[in-house]
Parts: structure tokens; C-alpha cells; sequence
């Protein structure tokens, strides 16, 4: 043992030699710095020397590599992101200080764009609209998902089997596009003869038809119904591996302590999965306030804006009416609400925090 | 610790009685499940059995599943009579192209940021995890103005380039990069290799799970991109699927046998995926809420 270790350091003795040689150096500093380099708790930074002896450029570079390379590793992404983000982003805020009409030069308008927005009753409407498809997520959609999850995760699927023939088919609806998905379900949606129709017409007769996506106080659920089918699998599978992560034990001791299922569920389950219920909350909620291809092409926002959404609206607004700095602080107002709606939901699950 | 013990064996009757032994309750909570198994899967097979019907059979109820007499004039007509392929390699073209480009800046960056210690570092990372909170609405309109003056509208460039960077990716990239041991680094530096030889001959093998992983994120983001190429494509031998698809409607929008096998040719590239790379596929999908 003791003979292979000294061994060992002879060897390594060796090689430190060796490659003080290969390396040519005469210098004493360089030769402290190497074997700083060789020994084995280097920091990531510390220099090191490559075979040769450099000079001049070449010296510099050898010095500095290791300061210089990490941005030129880092320089093509924030080329881009600069020029096709930062930039935009800047200019987007600038532009929704002014007028702006197509391609002519902006003029500045101060605060009027923002203003005009408060009384817009078409943004209101779409801000509207917009919030209860948020609304249709927190309260049907995640819960749906949620419920999912604990049945798939508990006893009530004895069967491992079944527990994955499950999961794997929370995914059909993920390969599907938005549009795919609107295509659908515009089909399935079809007044005269689409499928649910029929059912309907088959069990109730002709009055229960629906108007879909024609019936001004019906297209909002209609979406919430696209969007529940489109996202509940996904999420449920987000709860399902916050689930998986919670100790059993923990559930197994609050039982055993006299907790009933539901005292189980409220008092040990749903804390420890405050982390992934933020995150899929704050997940859906910025997706619907984005939401844009499912009424766009379901039921082009109307009947009478009814199912318009603000990125619809702000859409229209550049893309049709080419009110660019209009469109702007359409923008600038989502982002405005995305963020604060973020910001509640983290004070929100923070509060439930300090209560525990 | 003695006293739980006892609790244990004292109230194990009592919890083994609130397990969950019911047949009765384990029957209705699984008919709940493949109910909504059904309902999952019922948009795609309806899909997929309208789409080998002809028009007329789209809307005869009750359905008929399996049709009768497969009817292959979709695709025909598809293939045949509109620009379909086209629009198919285009899409492939820029999903392609756009999870290539992304997968080399996010990984070389996301690199840098793991393995190296240098000014600006964490500011510099901050930055890019603050814009992840920004709807990306917010850039439509200056990017649109952009593209305009770059005389890139209806070309493969407007769709590759200005999403490639993307914040997603490079914190990713930045997750898988951090587990890679330094001292294989260290060890490589010694035998003389460049840095370059570090990241091509070390990292990058080393990170093939995170290749897979992002690689499929982009492509699937790419792939199913829709209000971006709305914008900036009007040139319809330019169009991807998701653009061309609502066309296909025709002009009044009845044409749903064509709509319905675009449909599903566009979707199985993604189920091949699917199948093909089902453990990075869902590690991808997982990744936004274990690592975000």
C-alpha cells in the first residue's frame, strides 16, 4: 500500500518533470505557476502555459485566454439578442410615446397613447376577454390537472401499467400545434353538422345546438374548453413530478397520526407542492394573457369582439391598421400586466409561506 | 424517536384502514381517467379518420371511425395541387436551421457562463433571465419595422435568425454545463488543447443529452411557430404549415378534408420525435418546471 503510493508520487514526480521540460521553461515565476496549475485544487481561472515558448501576441494571448475566451464563447448570442431583443424592446417602449402611422417618422405624443387605451372600449373589451381565459385556467383548467395528478399519483391506480399508459397520453394533445389544435376544433365546433352538435341534436333534439363559435356568450367557453384540452395534460404532468418528489413518508406519518385523506391533501401535499403550483399558475397565466392563434383562428376574435384577445387586438392594431406606436403601449400595457400579475402570484404563495 | 415507533404498530390498523382498498372507488376513479384519455385523444383520431374521407362523409353522423372506402384524394390533391410540399420543406428548412443555430450560440454561451469566471458575469446572466419575463409581443412591432429595412420578409432569415438567441436555451445550456466535471477541463488544458478543443472534444460530447433535449425545444418551438411567420411571410410559396393550413379552407372554408391531412402530415415529424426521443422529449418538457 504504502509502497504503491510512494510509487505513485514517483510517477507523478516523473511526469511534473517531464512536462517542465516539454514546456522549455527557464523562467522561475512560470515554473511556480505551473506547478500552482498542477496541483490539484487549481481555480478555473488560474493561467497555464501551452507547449512552446510564447511571445509578444502570442504571450498575450497565452496570459489571457481565459479571461478573453469566455466572451467571445459568450459574443454571438448577445450579438443577436441584442440587436433582435434589447434593441426592440428599448425602441418598442420609445415608440409607445408616439405617434406613429405606418412607415412615416414617429411623433412624440407623450402619455395620449396610454391614455386613449384607458378609454378604448375595444381594449377594454379585449382585456376582458383576455383575463377570463386566465380566469378559466386557474379555476377549471389547473384544478382539473391537479385532481388528475393526485388520482394517477395515489392508490386509486394500483397498477404502475396504468400509471404510465396515463402520462403518456397527457401527451397527445402537446404534439399538436395552436393551429393544428384551432383547426380541430373549429371542425368538432361546427354549427350544422360538427361533431358535438350532432351528439347534442341526437340526445336533446334540434334547440340544444350550440353556437360555438357564433353565439357571443358562448365563444369565450369555447376557448377555455380548447385551452383546457390543449394545456390540462401538460400541467398535470408538471404535478404529477412535484408529486413524485414528496416524501411518502411524510403522507405515510400524518396518516398514521389520525390525518384523513383530505387533512393529508390540504395540510402536507399541497404546501410541499407550493413551488410547482406557482409555476404552472404563473406559467398559465402569462400563456393566456398571450393567447393568440385560438381565437384568432377559431373565431377571428369576434362575434362582435367577444373573444378578442390583447395580443389579437394589438395584432390588428400594427399589423391592419398600422397604428405602430398605438400598438406599442398595447404592448408595453401586457407586459405591464404580466409582470404584476407575477409579482401577486409570488407575494401570494410567499404569504402562504409564512403561514406554515 | 422510541415513541413513534409505538405509534407506529399502535395505529398501523387504523392506517392501513384509511388506505385506499376499495375496488368500487379504484373502478370509478380510472373510468374518470381513460374518459378523459378519450376525450384527449378524440380531436386527433377524428382528425386523422376525416382526413381519408371525402368531403361529403366529413359530417356523417354517427361518425364512422375506420371509413369505409379509404379515400386518398386528400393527399393527392395535396401533393398534387397545392404548393403542400413546399410549405413542408420550408417549415423543415427553418425549424432545421433555427434549432441548429440556437443549439451553437446557447450551448457555447451557456458554457462560458458554467465553466468560466469573468467580469460581468452574473449582470451579464441576469440580464438574459430578465428579458424570459418579457412577452415576446412586446418586440413585434420594432422587429417587424426591422425586417422591413432588412429586406428579410419572405425569406428563411426572418424565421432563423431573430429567435435564435433564445433565454430559454441558454439557461438550460448553463443547468447542463455546470455537471460537467472542471477537471476534465483541467486534465485536457494540461495535455495542451485549446479552448476551442475543450468546448468541440469535451463539452459538446459530453453535453449529447442536453443536444437532445434543447434540440427538440427548439425544433418543436420552431415547428409550431404561428403569429411570427403571420407577420412576416405573405408570399405564399414562403408559407410554413401553420401559415398555409387556414388557407387551405379554401374561400369557403369548408375544404376540411385538405386542412385535416395537412394536419396530419404536419404532426408526425413531432410524433416521430415522440417515439423516437420520448426520454429527452419529456425531459425537455419537464425541464421548464424543475429547472425553471
Amino acid at each position: 500500500m504504502l509502497a504503491c503510493s510512494i510509487q505513485r508520487k514517483d510517477e507523478i514526480g516523473n511526469l511534473h518533470e517531464k512536462h517542465l521540460r516539454r514546456l522549455n521553461l527557464k523562467d522561475e515565476k512560470q515554473v511556480t505557476e505551473i506547478d500552482m496549475a498542477m496541483s490539484s485544487d487549481v481555480s478555473p481561472t488560474g493561467r497555464r502555459y501551452a507547449p512552446g515558448t510564447p511571445t509578444g501576441l502570442r504571450l498575450w494571448w497565452h496570459r489571457h485566454r481565459l479571461t478573453v475566451i469566455p466572451y467571445l464563447y459568450i459574443a454571438p448570442f448577445f450579438i443577436l439578442f441584442a440587436i433582435f431583443l434589447a434593441w426592440p424592446v428599448v425602441r418598442s417602449f420609445y415608440l409607445s410615446f408616439h405617434k406613429q402611422q405606418g412607415i412615416s417618422t414617429p411623433t412624440f405624443i407623450g402619455l395620449d397613447n396610454y391614455v386613449n387605451l384607458v378609454a378604448d372600449p375595444r381594449f377594454k373589451q379585449s382585456l376582458l376577454n383576455t383575463t377570463v381565459y386566465a380566469l378559466g385556467s386557474l379555476l377549471l383548467q389547473i384544478p382539473l390537472a391537479f385532481i388528475l395528478a393526485v388520482v394517477v399519483n395515489s392508490k386509486l391506480v394500483p397498477w404502475a401499467n396504468a400509471k404510465s399508459f396515463y402520462r403518456l397520453s397527457y401527451f397527445v394533445p402537446l404534439l399538436t400545434s395552436a393551429v393544428i389544435a384551432s383547426l380541430m376544433f373549429s371542425i368538432l365546433y361546427d354549427y350544422n353538422s360538427g361533431l358535438i352538435n350532432s351528439y347534442l341534436m341526437r340526445a336533446f333534439g334540434e334547440e340544444a345546438k350550440v353556437g360555438w363559435v357564433r353565439n357571443a356568450s358562448v365563444v369565450k367557453f369555447s376557448i377555455i374548453l380548447l385551452l383546457i384540452w390543449r394545456f390540462t395534460g401538460i400541467n398535470s404532468l408538471y404535478f404529477v413530478a412535484g408529486l413524485q418528489n414528496i416524501p411518502k413518508e411524510l403522507e405515510e406519518a400524518a396518516a398514521i397520526d389520525g390525518a384523513n385523506w383530505w387533512q393529508v391533501l390540504f395540510g402536507i401535499t399541497i404546501p410541499l407542492m407550493r413551488p410547482v403550483i406557482l409555476f404552472v399558475t404563473v406559467t398559465a397565466i402569462n400563456g393566456s394573457y398571450q393567447i393568440f392563434a385560438e381565437p384568432y383562428l377559431l373565431t377571428g376574435g369576434g362575434p362582435r369582439d367577444q373573444s378578442l384577445s390583447i395580443v389579437q387586438y394589438l395584432y390588428n392594431t400594427g399589423f391592419s391598421y398600422f397604428n405602430l406606436g398605438y400598438a406599442s403601449a398595447i404592448g408595453y400595457t401586457l407586459v405591464t400586466i404580466i409582470v404584476i400579475l407575477a409579482i401577486l402570484n409570488l407575494r401570494f404563495f410567499g404569504a402562504f409561506r409564512e403561514d406554515q | 424517536m422510541t415513541t413513534s415507533v409505538q405509534a407506529t404498530t399502535a395505529s398501523a390498523p387504523r392506517f392501513s384502514a384509511i388506505r385506499i382498498r376499495n375496488g368500487a372507488l379504484v373502478s370509478i376513479a380510472n373510468v374518470f381517467l381513460l374518459i378523459g384519455v378519450l376525450l384527449a385523444a378524440i380531436p386527433f383520431i377524428y382528425m386523422i379518420s376525416a382526413s381519408f374521407k371525402p368531403q361529403n362523409e366529413i359530417f356523417t353522423f354517427p361518425v364512422q371511425v375506420i371509413p369505409k372506402n379509404p379515400y386518398l384524394d386528400n393527399y393527392t390533391t395535396l401533393f398534387g395541387e397545392t404548393l403542400y410540399l413546399r410549405w413542408f420543406l420550408n417549415t423543415a428548412i427553418v425549424a432545421v436551421g433555427r434549432t441548429a443555430l440556437s443549439l451553437f450560440l446557447c450551448m457555447l454561451a451557456g458554457f462560458a457562463f458554467a465553466k468560466y469566471d469573468f467580469p460581468f458575469r452574473r449582470v451579464l446572466f441576469v440580464m438574459v433571465l430578465a428579458s424570459f419575463t418579457l412577452p415576446f409581443e412586446v418586440v413585434l412591432i420594432p422587429l417587424y419595422t426591422m425586417m422591413v429595412r432588412l429586406g428579410w420578409l419572405n425569406t428563411y432569415w426572418v424565421l432563423i435568425v431573430p429567435f435564435a438567441a433564445s433565454a430559454f436555451g441558454i439557461f438550460l445550456a448553463r443547468q447542463y454545463a455546470l455537471a460537467l466535471p472542471t477537471e476534465l477541463m483541467e486534465a485536457a488544458r494540461i495535455d495542451g488543447s485549446s479552448e476551442l478543443g475543450i468546448f468541440f472534444r469535451i463539452a459538446l460530447p459530453n453535453l449529447r443529452p442536453a443536444l437532445a433535449v434543447m434540440g427538440i425545444i427548439f425544433f418543436q418551438a420552431s415547428w409550431n411557430d404561428f403569429l411570427w411567420p403571420l407577420i412576416v411571410l405573405n408570399d405564399s410559396a414562403m408559407y410554413v404549415i401553420n401559415l398555409a393550413l387556414p388557407t387551405l379552407r379554401g374561400p369557403y372554408g369548408d375544404q376540411y378534408g385538405l386542412v385535416l391531412g395537412g394536419a396530419v402530415i404536419a404532426v408526425i415529424p413531432i410524433i416521430i420525435i415522440f417515439f423516437a426521443m420520448q426520454r429527452y422529449f419529456i425531459e425537455g418538457i419537464m425541464a421548464g418546471a424543475l429547472k425553471g
